[in-house]
This record gives structure tokens, C-alpha cells and sequence, in this order.
């Protein structure tokens, strides 16, 4: 029925701690956050100031240079402070929930009934329109440029992730009125990235897209190898990307007019005493879900937002990331090693067949956060290549970066790739170079120069 | 370990910002990281679990893989100074003849070369780079035994400076530094690097030498070699005695005159295994090597009688005799100083086993051509990953004139 596409150059991680398939509903209490920082590119502009009641759905902050773009609150209740950084800058927005469970009206139509413009005017108003990313840069689009395409991933490859299949299949309907919203915001068509040979997938019954089902190792899941293998992006063109979960959430708005971002997290991590599903918003504290699950005590834990290829390491009173559905614990791993680089290393992971862990490839691990080396100039060559299945150069990507020439990069493909892609170069790279970073710099790098 | 842990804790403090050594903190958390994997732990975002294996671990399975050869070259160095001098030694007495002569040439290196580091260390404020662990360890390996010591010092201080440090230190280099040093040697000191006396030790010298001994390299001879030999009978080698020909056999095992290290194929290809199932070196370039080196002899072979004796030398003579064997395992891989893209890996291999070959046959001079080839193609390695770099570039230009 559709295409199958076989991804050979990648590498499954196999973790302990994947989450199992068992859904907790957590009921709002404590505080929740939204946090500017987790937004590339914007500069925060509040509107709702300290002390306003806000309603699901209302405007906390708008994007300066885009006024239209705007974030609003997932939880009915008042700001009860916004948290600011170094040079004033906006860390997070802290809502306390005051249990009303209002919500602000947006509208509510079939999606045959209403226009393009009235569709996104929607979608911007009620805050959904930054969960839409677009390519290059995997920033929020611009609303005044129409994409290319829509690209839609439907499962996570990375280690330690929920399974999208599990979030979405009691929501379908509202994931299928999603779907045909988001068909009228482009010309050209949405595709759906389906786990191939996986028979009881939900997607599989999705209308009015465009599936190509996707076999093989990480990063088969990120949407960024699969627009690459279906249609890539070119210079001047501008595709949309977004979480399969993200567009129940869609769905839901058109079906009901209230903005309704309820999201399923995943708990996942050796450190955690039952990794399983929560149900609970968007903005979540990561105290709600880690409290009394994490095994002896929380010292030296990592806590990341996110999964352990591309999350970010928070604490336990932080808020979950906007556009994270995992939650991850792993220890820490802040301890040297006495010559740990001349061991024989029958239980360290490596891409590599130096330690003799390669006896038993398939055994779960318990890996902590260590660096495991000191950070070095390139040298080894080839190894990127070997997880990073794009037809680009990913070594070389990285150096144009490093080296600021933006010709370049443009050549070597910048406005095909996201961080989350290069993950996994990151993780194999014998220099410990901070290759997600330096990607990111390249975006904001090429952003301001290309105005 | 504890108290060795608890102690450098406990004098960290004086080597960082504002202690009293802070000027030496490079060189102290150089020691220190040698000794202790860091507790160093990933930043704030990006990847959160990394591979286990570093730079360390890559230079240390390198040094694991060239381990046969150096033990090799030790105890073939005792057996042709035994042979020369016309005793039956036995094993062990060659082994630890060998062992003596060797240690020192290793040491110096080390020594000389980490030095020089160190100095760099100070300067640039840097931890160490471990690149040298590697180079410190294929210098004495590819030089001939009776080399003064005084020469290898100098060779590997003028490879750290001018073949590393002044580009920026391990992964900026354009030339393999071990090969550059072995360069210095064979142009500054062009006598004590070829010709028939330097490959055995003591026989410079010539005390208690058997009448009539020769140390020529197998080499040596065929580029010697001249038609009317080759005409009767092909070409024959002999060990130094002149009673035994050197068989394809010999040459594979490695008890022949040569560098310290490369003359026994058999412990390189044990090398090249380890290399290659940890995968730490590049395979495609190790093979490309062999094959454009086959791939030439063959042709010579092809071609008709009488043009040069040397022509006719069965291709797999060459493939074991000399530096090929050790040069494209050990050296051609390095993977700084070669292509780096994987295409560009093939084309790089093949043109150095040409070259080796092209030296060794066409040019009268110079009998080995291993260590001009691979140094001439680490200075075409860009030019070669450009194009094929180029050529993704035009792939991705193309894909918009076709939409457009």
C-alpha cells in the first residue's frame, strides 16, 4: 500500500528503563511553566503580567517580531510569576491552576467548512501555532509563508522514548481532523513517516496523506531523515514538521474551540523505579511525575526534558519541555575513572568494537551522563557518516559551521538538518565535540545573516 | 586508587584558576586525565550518553595493534646480528639482543617527542593531545637499528614542531608527523638510512663479521637486479651468508634484513586485524592500498620482457617485501592526515600503492617508495575529498533546476 524505505546507516541504543505501557492520569496540581528559552529565535514581549487570571488558551507572550505568533496557557488560573534571568531575560511564566478548568472560545468548524486564513488565524490565536516547526532551522514558521509540504513523523526511534502509537490511538479522531486541517495550509501534501512491518499501527488507517512507512535503526524516526529520503528541502524552500502528538492537540481545537494541550509524557530511565506513560498538560512540573519514583535517592541523577540524544538537563523543580514528550532519569556518572580509558570495558558502551562489550551487543545498559573523554580536535573520520544516513557530509557540515562560512554550509546542506539529527554523531564522536551545539550556533548564525 | 584519587584532588586546587601553579594547570590536568577518565560530564543539551571510547582509547588500540611487529622487530633484529656475526644464539639470547637495542630508540622517541608536546602543552594551555602515543610508537619502527639516537631526537622534535604543532596540533596535521620524522632522517642523514650496512646491527661497524657477509635489503637486490640475472632464472635473493634464497615465504615472515618494524608481513596483518575489527582504522583504504599496488606490479608484469629487469618481479613480491605492508596499515590510515571522505578513502589507497610502486621500479635512487608515496598523497588527501565533495554539492544544485 505505500512505500517502504530502508534506512541502513544508524544505531539503536538499547537502554534500561523503557517505559511500559501503562497510562497514569495526573490530575493538575502545583504550579505549571512555560519557558521562552524552548522556543529558538523568539525574543518574549508579556502580555500577561504577574498576578492576571488567565484562562487555557490565553496570551501569556507574543514573539516580538511576530506579533501574530503567540503562547498562551495550558491551565486555567493566574500568573503567579515570571522568572527572569541574566540581563532581564525571561526564563519561565509560572501558572498556579486554580481548578476552574476555564477556558478560552476559539472557533469550532469541520474543516471542509473554513478557509486557509481563517485556519491559521485560529491556530495562531489559540496558541497552537508554535507547535508547528518548520525546515530550515526547525524554528517556528513564519504565518505569512505558506510551506512546501507538511511532514509528519509518527513514531520515535531514539532510545527511551514513548511510543507515539500508544499516545495517539484513543484520540485518533481528533488526530485524523487534525490531519485535514493541517491538508488545508498547504499546496502541497502532508506526508505520514509510518514504522514499517509494524502491523497493529494506528497510522496505517490515516486519510488524506501521503505514507511512507520507514525500517531500520535511529534516526529512522526523525522527520529530518525522513523529508530528506521523500522530497529534501531545497535553498528557498520551506517545509512544516510537527509531533504526531501535537496534532491531536490541533484537533481538538477545531472539533471543541477550546485549546485543550493535554499531553502523555513518558517516564523513562534506569534510575526510575516503574518507567510508564503520564497523562497530565503541557507545562508540566518534572517533580510531578519523578516524585517517588526515582530508585535510593535523587542524588547525583540526571534529569533531562526530553530524551537522552537531545533532551535537556533540568532539575526536578523545573517544567517539562514544550515540545518534549519524554522524561528522562540516568545517573549522573560524575566520577573518575582510574584509567578507564585502558580497561577491557565488558560493560561500556561503544559504537565501536574497542571495549569488549561488543560480546554482548544487545544486552540493556545503564549508561550515566559522563563524557567518558576530553573534548579534541576532529579525528577520527567516517564515524559520523555511519549513523548520519543523509546523502550530506556531516563532518564537513559541522566544520563550515565552525568555521562561520555560510556559502558553504548552504552547499553542504544547513537548511536540511535539525540538532536532533546530528544526536547521534554526537554520542559516537571520539573528540566529544559538541556537535548538537555547534548546529544550533549555524542556525542562529545563518538566521541573522540572512535577515 | 583512592588515595591516589583523594590526592590529586586534593593538590587540583593549586593548578586551577588563581592557584599557585595555575601556569602549569595544562600539564597537571594532562597527567591527571591520563591516569583518570574525567568525571567530566555532557553539557546542559545534546547528546546525554556518549560512547565509551575517546581519543585515548583510540591511540592505545593502535599502539595494542603495532605491538606484534615491535616484538617481531626486536627479536629479528638479534637473529641478523646473530646471523652476521656467525653464532647460533637461540631464541632468547636474539629476543633480548634485540630487546636492548630497540628499548633505547623507543625511549628517545617517547621521550623527545612527548617532551616537545609538553612544551606545547605549557604554551597553548591545552591538555595533551594523545596523537604522539601513536607516532612516539611507529618512529622506532620504521627506522634501522643502528640509527644513533642522537638523530631519532632530533627527526621527532622537528616532526612535533613543524609537522603538528604549527598547524594546530593532532587532526590539523597535513602530514603523517612519524613519517615526516622518518623524512628528516632519510634526507638529513641519507647514509645512516640506506644502503646495505645500516639494516643489521653492528655490521656498520663490521667487528667479527663473516667474510663476505651482506646486509642488503631484499629490496635492495631487485632493484639491483640486472637482465641477465633475471633472465636466468628470475630474480633470487639472498640472506647475508649468500647460501640460502630468500623465498616469497621468508619475505612474508619477516626474517630479513629492513626497519625495525616492518619487515615481518605476517605481525602486520595481525595488527591490521585488530585494527580493522575494532574499527579503528579505515578498511577501504587498507584494501584500495593492496590493490593498487597488485594492481601496477601487474601490469609491469604484463608488459613485454627487457624494458627493465625490475619490471618482471611477480606483483606479490612487492606486496610483502620493504615498507608496503607496514606503511599502508599503520601509516596510510592515519585518519587526520588521508581522505576523509569515504569515496575519497579508495582513490587515496589505490594512488598510494601505485606510487609505492611507481618509486620503487622507475626510480633508480630510491629502492622503497612507501614513505614518499603516502607523505605525496597525505598532500593531495584535500584535493581528493574536494571533489567528491564537489560533487554532493552539484548533486544538491541540480535537485533545485530540476524543480524549478
Amino acid at each position: 500500500m505505500s512505500n517502504i524505505i530502508k534506512i541502513k546507516r544508524g544505531l539503536d541504543i538499547k537502554l534500561v528503563g523503557t517505559p511500559e505501557k501503562e497510562l497514569k492520569e495526573i490530575l493538575p496540581s502545583g504550579t505549571f511553566g512555560i519557558k521562552p528559552n524552548d522556543f529558538t529565535g523568539i525574543t518574549p514581549k508579556v502580555v500577561s503580567k504577574v498576578g492576571t487570571e488567565v484562562k487555557a488558551g490565553t496570551t501569556l507572550f507574543y514573539d516580538k517580531y511576530n506579533p501574530k505568533v503567540v503562547f498562551t496557557s495550558p491551565i486555567s488560573g493566574k500568573v503567579s510569576a515570571i522568572n527572569r534571568g541574566d540581563r532581564r531575560r525571561i526564563l519561565e511564566f509560572v501558572i498556579d491552576p486554580d481548578g476552574k478548568n476555564e477556558s478560552e472560545t476559539f472557533k469550532n468548524d469541520k474543516p471542509e467548512n473554513i478557509s486557509r486564513e481563517e485556519i491559521k488565524e485560529n491556530i495562531l490565536k489559540s496558541g497552537c501555532w508554535p507547535l508547528i516547526r518548520q525546515r530550515p532551522f526547525n524554528i517556528i514558521p513564519n504565518p505569512e509563508v505558506s510551506p512546501r509540504d507538511i511532514f509528519i513523523t509518527t513514531f520515535n526511534s531514539a532510545p527511551l522514548t514513548s511510543d507515539i502509537n500508544f499516545i495517539v490511538k484513543d484520540d485518533f479522531s481528533a488526530f485524523q481532523t487534525g490531519i485535514d486541517i493541517l491538508t488545508k495550509l498547504t499546496d502541497g501534501k502532508v506526508y505520514l513517516g509510518i514504522k514499517a512491518e509494524d502491523v497493529s499501527n494506528t497510522f496505517t488507517n490515516t486519510a488524506n496523506v501521503e505514507k511512507y512507512e520507514f525500517a531500520g535503526p535511529h534516526p529512522a524516526g526523525n522527520v529530518g531523515i525522513q523529508i530528506n529520503k521523500i522530497k529534501p528541502v531545497n535553498k528557498g524552500e520551506i517545509v512544516w514538521t510537527l509531533n504526531a502528538a501535537d496534532v491531536i492537540i490541533i484537533g481538538r481545537l477545531f472539533e471543541t474551540g477550546i485549546y485543550n494541550p493535554m499531553r502523555i509524557i513518558a517516564l523513562a530511565g534506569s534510575e526510575v523505579e516503574h518507567p510508564q506513560y503520564y497523562k497530565t498538560l503541557l507545562g508540566t512540573k518534572i517533580s510531578a511525575l519523578t516524585e517517588n519514583q526515582i530508585k535510593n535517592n535523587i542524588d547525583n541523577k540526571r534529569f533531562i526534558s526530553g530524551d537522552v540524544l537531545t533532551g535537556e538537563k533540568v532539575t526536578e523543580n523545573d517544567y517539562i519541555g514544550f515540545y518534549d514528550t519524554t522524561v528522562t532519569v540516568i545517573p549522573e556518572g560524575n566520577k573518575p575513572e582510574f584509567l578507564g580509558w585502558a580497561k577491557p570495558g565488558f560493560n561500556k558502551f561503544s559504537f565501536t568494537r574497542t571495549f569488549f562489550s561488543w560480546l554482548n551487543p544487545d544486552k540493556e545498559r545503564v549508561l550515566d551522563a559522563n563524557l567518558h573523554g576530553g573534548e579534541r580536535a576532529f579525528i577520527v573520520t567516517g564515524e559520523l557518516d555511519k549513523v548520519f544516513p543523509m546523502d550530506i557530509f556531516p563532518m564537513q557540515l559541522i566544520k563550515a559551521v565552525m568555521i562561520k562560512d555560510l556559502d558553504l554550509m548552504e552547499e553542504l546542506g544547513i537548511y536540511e538538518v535539525a540538532e536532533e539529527d546530528f544526536a547521534l554523531c554526537e554520542v559516537v564522536n571520539t573528540s566529544k565535540i559538541e556537535i548538537q551545539k555547534t548546529i544550533r550556533e549555524g542556525f542562529e548564525f545563518a538566521i541573522k545573516e540572512l535577515g | 586508587m583512592k588515595r591516589l584519587e583523594k590526592y590529586f584532588e586534593k593538590i587540583k586546587p593549586n593548578f586551577e584558576k588563581d592557584g599557585k601553579y595555575e601556569k602549569w594547570g595544562s600539564v597537571f590536568e594532562s597527567f591527571e586525565t591520563f591516569l583518570f577518565v574525567s568525571a567530566k560530564t555532557a553539557p546542559k543539551r545534546g547528546a546525554h550518553i556518549r560512547d565509551a571510547m575517546d581519543s585515548k582509547r583510540l591511540m592505545i588500540i593502535v599502539v595494542m595493534a603495532l605491538v606484534p611487529s615491535m616484538l617481531f622487530g626486536m627479536w629479528n633484529t638479534g637473529y641478523q646480528h646473530f646471523l652476521s656475526v656467525g653464532t647460533d644464539a637461540g631464541f632468547w639470547q636474539e629476543f633480548f639482543f634485540g630487546f636492548i637495542k630497540v628499548l633505547p630508540i623507543i625511549l628517545v622517541s617517547y621521550i623527545a617527542g612527548l617532551g616537545t608536546e609538553f612544551v606545547f602543552v605549557y604554551i597553548k594551555k591545552k591538555e595533551i593531545e594523545e596523537g604522539f602515543l601513536v607516532s612516539g610508537f611507529l618512529i622506532p619502527l620504521i627506522v634501522p637499528v643502528d640509527i644513533p639516537l642522537w638523530m631519532v631526537a632530533v627527526a621527532t622534535v622537528l616532526a612535533v614542531i613543524f609537522g603538528k604543532e604549527v598547524f594546530g596540533g593532532t587532526g590539523m596535521n597535513v602530514f603523517n608527523p612519524a613519517l615526516l620524522a622518518r623524512a628528516f632522517l632519510f634526507f638529513g642523514y641519507a647514509k645512516k638510512m640506506s644502503g646495505d650496512k645500516v639494516w643489521i646491527a653492528g655490521l656498520e661497524k663490521g667487528q667479527h663479521l663473516i667474510d663476505g657477509f651482506s646486509g642488503a635489503t631484499p629490496l635492495g637486490q631487485f632493484a639491483s637486479a640486472t637482465k641477465e640475472q633475471v633472465a636466468n632464472g628470475g630474480f633470487k635473493i639472498f640472506d647475508g651468508l649468500h647460501n640460502n634464497i630468500i623465498s616469497f615465504y621468508d619475505l612474508f615472515m619477516g626474517w630479513i634484513p629492513g626497519s625495525i618494524g616492518e619487515t615481518s608481513t605476517l605481525m602486520i596483518l595481525i595488527g591490521a586485524a585488530i585494527l580493522l575489527f575494532t574499527g579503528v582504522a579505515s578498511w577501504k583504504i587498507m584494501l584500495s592500498g593492496f590493490l593498487g599496488a597488485s594492481a601496477l606490479g601487474l601490469l609491469l608484469n604484463a608488459l613485454p620482457d627487457g624494458l627493465n629487469p625490475y619490471f618482471e618481479l611477480p606483483f606479490y613480491y612487492h606486496l610483502v617485501s620493504g615498507g608496503l605492508a607496514f606503511g599502508l596499515v599503520f601509516m596510510a590510515t592515519d585518519p587526520v592526515t588521508s581522505a576523509q571522505t569515504e569515496k575519497g578513502k579508495w582513490i587515496y589507497g589505490f594512488l598510494i600503492g601505485v606510487l609505492i610502486i611507481i618509486i620503487r621500479v622507475f626510480n633508480p635512487g630510491y629502492p622503497e617508495g612507501t614513505m614518499l608515496a603516502i607523505l605525496l598523497m597525505n598532500a593531495f588527501a584535500p584535493l581528493i575529498d574536494y571533489y567528491i565533495i564537489r560533487a554532493n554539492i552539484k548533486k544538491r544544485l541540480k535537485r533545485i533546476k530540476v524543480r524549478a
